[in-house]
């Protein structure tokens, strides 16, 4: 598959989709993944392959071992592309905010790929040969970037995959996911990668499923509930008829749809914001530049020398979050705004569990907007980059299982479908998307 | 939330020792602008009725799983990644 790799360096030149790509190919074959080229989101380690995370504080980082997904995948004869361009540690919803490459949406050049895992969605795109993608979500990063490039985005239930390897942002909230062109692209990577491992003890005891099983064609009774409140103010007209569309064509082909209400999904943002910034605060302590990644001269005291590396090895992002996350967490804030945002977490869990009496799965945008253009991510706020998320935080907070489809175009831009079900459900989106996707 | 607390470039200050991360001027005062933005925009929790509510560390319940504790070979170096070693321990900056 030597050629596969010089074909990716084209396409990296092209589309900014690579922070580093195998030298060579050492692939072995011989199992469900053989002759499949699978890229890796640059915040999981492969062994010797440099690992950044899209930081500069990871500078010169070759992990010693494998994260388990990738080892997974290597063990079903798969070749370990490269690592996808991203915003650093995850930060983002435009891949903007790193100081590496950033990806360009391969439908309009001067629009943004999405983020966090902007790089994993544009190759998964413009690949022409065999190829999936392992990407990463804490509160949409698999979900945004797919539905701006128009390619097929599943994030499992919190715990289905091991995370062991993966650089953290924030671990009530992340989970390694994959990416494809096809639904079913997405469930034969989500068989491989899934199931109990002996270095994560959050993860599941679920024994994998072959998730290969639910792609049947068939939605004869499956109940689709539309939560109204994602299609309220700031939702684009083009992307709420793009997704009603798909919602009316699975009704066509015999479900049953019906409108809800989640109510708790405005204030999720902010709950989600909260403690995102939190626990990533506390993860990037880690970062001190000693052990791995950007070292600096030892001069000074203990806190002079891990706050001169910290200053250095951190974009803007990172550090207003790591600002932000302290002072939620304060002695006399922490009342206020972290344990205020976990108690708002139950009641959105509260709305998903409520809903997921009535119906099996919810259908949404996944995005408000198609990909915006880069002149216009220049001129927005910190804030206003954060309410673009308004659509994908509550489920990531609730931790249950969502794949965004690529359910029509407007402007000439992808739009997505969100799928969403309940807590181990995957096989009920696979189902759906899969349905769709046979209709056309 | 109160008024109680004032967000301004002391309280920046103060939270970048804490958290161990040097900004300069102007990174204080960029953020300082930013921070009162977003913490008011947050501030639509307090329209949230959570009085008796527990919080949700994680999204579901799930219990820690821990293997046996017996020893596995360790086939990697730790230091190999580090630019501050003396022998075989990592160097650091000096503690006052």
């Amino acid at each position: 598959m030597t050629g596969v790799i010089e074909r990716a360096r084209t396409l990296d030149e092209e589309y900014g989709i690579f922070n580093a790509l195998a030298e060579s190919d050492d692939s072995t074959g011989g199992g469900r993944l053989e002759g499949v080229a699978v890229s890796v989101k640059d915040n999981i380690c492969v062994m010797g392959m440099e690992t950044r995370a899209g930081s500069r504080v990871l500078e010169g980082y070759r992990p010693p071992f494998d994260a388990t997904v990738v080892k997974k995948c290597r063990e079903e004869g798969a070749l370990i592309l490269g690592k996808t361009t991203q915003d650093e540690f995850g930060f983002g919803t435009f891949s903007v905010n790193t100081p590496f490459k950033v990806p360009l949406n391969p439908h309009d050049r001067e629009r943004s790929a999405g983020g966090s895992s902007g790089g994993a969605a544009c190759l998964t795109s413009v690949a022409d040969f065999p190829h999936l993608a392992l990407a990463e979500s804490t509160g949409g990063s698999i979900s945004c970037p797919a539905s701006f490039c128009g390619v097929v985005g599943l994030t499992p239930t919190y715990g289905r995959t091991s995370r062991w390897g993966l650089v953290d942002y924030a671990n009530s909230l992340d989970k390694i996911g994959v990416m494809g062109k096809t639904v079913a692209d997405a469930a034969l990577l989500l068989s491989v990668i899934s199931g109990p491992d002996e270095y994560d003890s959050t993860v599941s005891q679920a024994q994998p499923e072959d998730f290969t099983e639910y792609l049947q064609n068939d939605v004869e009774g499956l109940r689709v509930g539309v939560p109204r409140e994602y299609f309220g103010e700031g939702v684009d007209t083009g992307v709420s008829e793009a997704v009603w569309g798909a919602i009316k064509g699975l009704e066509s082909q015999g479900a049953t749809v019906k409108e809800l209400s989640l109510p708790h999904t405005g204030v999720s943002l902010a709950s989600y914001y909260i403690i995102a910034m939190a626990e990533a605060s506390t993860n990037l302590a880690k970062f001190s530049g000693l052990r791995y990644g950007l070292h600096l001269p030892l001069e000074g005291s203990f806190d002079d020398y891990f706050s001169r590396v910290r200053a250095r090895g951190f974009s803007e992002e990172a550090k207003r979050r790591v600002i932000l996350g302290t002072f939620t967490r304060m002695a006399g804030y922490r009342d206020a705004y972290y344990l205020k945002a976990l108690r708002v977490r139950t009641r959105v869990i509260e709305d998903f569990k409520r809903a997921f009496e009535e119906v099996d799965v919810l259908a949404a945008p996944t995005m408000p907007v198609v990909a915006p253009r880069f002149d216009e991510i220049s001129g927005m706020e910190p804030i206003q980059h954060y309410m673009m998320d308004v659509l994908t935080v509550a489920p990531n907070l609730a931790g249950i299982p969502m794949i965004s489809f690529p359910c029509g175009r407007v402007h000439g831009m992808p739009v997505g479908l969100h799928l969403m079900a309940d807590h181990m459900g995957e096989g009920k989106l696979i189902r759906a998307a899969h349905a769709l996707e046979v209709r056309g | 939330m109160s008024d109680q607390w004032t967000i301004d470039r002391g309280l920046v200050e103060r939270i970048s020792k804490v958290a161990r991360l040097e900004l300069t001027q102007d990174e204080v005062e960029k953020f300082t602008g930013q921070l009162k933005v977003i913490l008011e925009a947050f501030r639509e929790l307090d329209d949230v009725d959570t009085e008796g509510v527990e919080p949700s560390f994680h999204p579901q319940e799930l219990s820690n799983v821990l293997r046996e504790d017996e020893a596995t070979p360790w086939n990697w170096d730790p230091l190999e990644n580090t630019e501050h070693r003396e022998g075989r321990h990592f160097k650091g900056p000096r503690i006052q």
